[in-house]
């Protein structure tokens, strides 16, 4: 089902907790060349992995996830030249959505920024993009006063994630997770591990954190069965990359190769909220100048009027039948109850309730163009 | 899991239980294992002539589609109209969920068929993969 964009011929990879997944009897997929988790029965599927994450708690593996450090006088600069958002707004413990950019203003792969000190920053990317992406931070950095390191194998990076993540991990650290707000970062004891790099981010649209601790076996194994025993009393699950893909849909958080991708720019996918023009000169802003006022197709949300399932790659119609565009993603929405899409139209096509189609096989299924995201957490004080 | 020794069953993962002239079709316990949380069910409608071996409608998890294959030709009798709304249902009772029922027009093809041990065993030799 994946459109997986560059997954590996040889043997697939694991990460450190695959033992325990398997253990676990979790259903294993081959996700760009990765051996992971796709739902865990004994979690109660993909449905149940959701609903935990929306109503209380789950934990991912989110190793295959790449790691590059950028470190030394000129670190600032080099990430302002590879990436889009400003870095130079971030604060020392503060992290920033932001993407990297062709000349020609299409994605190499969307990122997180996470600022770790003076001159120390952290770009985590795609599982499948991971040695494109270490191979274009490098090449593109050559003539700044930095070192560069792909760190995408120091670290078993966990997600947990949901309204009581926060309950949950504050049980295993003695960092105050309360001070740590959205999109900023910490260091602390976990688990009896110290300086553990911890990160309130995810992947869920929900709020969660992102913990980073060392990758070998023994340690990935011990934490991971503690979060499990923490979150016991919020009902916390084992989530596999099923329930992660419907819950970052249902916040239209978007997916390399599928919403993004060498051949989509900034304003087709509508982050223009994330790319800053008015920062000096960084790799894509030139084409994206020109191309500001071209936009000729956009990503809009789609829910399905008629009984259907919008599924990736299938063909969106006009009122008249016309192929117009193409789902990038599409699935139910487990916690909103509705079939849902994500797709490329023409500008014209994309207005709020109007009313398209998704060839489903045989039968053009009627859907309508609705606000995005589709699911959003409820504000609240944590 | 058991599979009903009185089933007859395809490779892909459907069961046929005959009563005379009459094939009671439904998807293994396998098949909805499988697939995991099942949420959308295709049918066709009675009436419909199906034939064995090819898709007569299909069966959607939150994740994947997967094509229903017939294990017998015929015509459509009856259809589980009940599973559009309670798709839920073949992952909860497989064996005992029936999908459509078919008027054989070909009964020699039951002897193309898998018997439960048969059956059985192709599905532990899938596992082991």
């Amino acid at each position: 089902m994946s459109t997986a964009t560059e997954a590996t011929k040889s043997s697939p990879r694991k990460t450190a907790l695959n033992a325990v997944h398997r253990q676990m009897g979790a259903k294993m997929v081959d996700f760009n060349g990765w051996d992971m988790p796709v739902e865990y029965p004994s979690s109660g599927g993909l449905i149940a992995e959701h609903l935990a994450v929306r109503n209380g708690v789950g934990i991912f593996d989110v190793s295959h996830m790449g790691d590059i450090r950028l470190r030394g006088p000129q670190a600032l600069a080099a990430v302002q030249h590879i990436s889009m958002n400003d870095a130079s707004k971030l604060a020392i413990g503060q992290a920033q959505y932001s993407a990297m950019l062709y000349p020609q203003g299409t994605f190499v792969d969307d990122v997180i920024v996470h600022r770790l000190g003076e001159v120390d920053y952290l770009l985590v990317i795609n599982a499948g993009t991971r040695e494109k992406d270490y191979g274009w931070v490098r090449d593109n950095t050559r003539e700044y006063d930095c070192e560069v390191t792909d760190l995408s194998d120091s670290f078993t990076q966990i997600a947990i994630q949901g309204p009581k993540g926060v309950n949950t991990l504050q049980k295993l650290t003695d960092a105050d997770l309360s001070q740590v707000k959205f999109y900023w970062l910490t260091h602390g004891t976990v688990c009896g591990l110290k300086n553990i790099m911890i990160a309130r981010t995810g992947y869920t649209a929900e709020d969660g954190f992102e913990i980073y601790i060392p990758s070998d076996e023994a340690t990935g194994a011990m934490v991971w069965s503690k979060i499990l025993e923490a979150g016991k009393e919020f009902g916390i699950v084992a989530c596999g990359l099923g329930s992660r893909n419907t819950l970052r849909l249902e916040g239209k958080l978007p997916l390399y190769g599928h919403e993004i991708s060498d051949s989509i720019n900034v304003w087709e996918a509508g982050l223009d909220r994330f790319c800053k023009m008015e920062k000096p000169d960084f790799v894509g802003k030139q084409a994206l100048e020109q191309a500001r006022g071209d936009v000729k197709r956009t990503l809009v949300g789609l829910e399905m009027i008629d009984r259907g399932i919008a599924r990736d790659g299938y063909p969106v119609l006009d009122a008249d039948g016309k192929e117009i565009g193409n789902v990038t993603s599409g699935s139910p929405a487990p916690f909103l109850k509705k079939n849902i899409a994500l797709a490329y139209v023409p500008v014209e096509h994309s207005a709020l309730e109007t009313v398209l189609a998704v060839q489903i096989r045989s039968q053009a299924v009627k859907a309508k163009v609705v606000p995005t995201p589709f699911y959003k957490r409820p504000k609240k004080v944590s | 899991m058991a599979f009903p020794n009185e089933y007859r069953y395809t490779r892909e993962d459907e069961w046929v239980d005959i009563d005379g002239n009459l094939g009671t079709i439904g998807i293994t316990d396998y098949a909805q294992n499988a697939l995991g949380d099942i949420v959308f069910v295709e049918l066709p409608k009675p009436g419909d002539h199906v034939t064995a071996g090819q898709s007569f409608g299909s069966v959607e998890s939150v994740k994947a589609v997967s094509d229903l294959f017939c294990p017998v030709s015929g015509t459509v009798k009856e259809v589980n109209t009940e599973l559009q709304q309670s798709p839920e249902k073949l992952n909860q009772d497989a064996h005992g969920t029936w999908i459509i029922k078919v008027e054989l027009s070909n009964p020699d093809e039951l002897n193309g068929l898998l018997s439960a041990e048969d059956y059985d065993a192709y599905v532990k030799e899938r596992a082991e993969h």
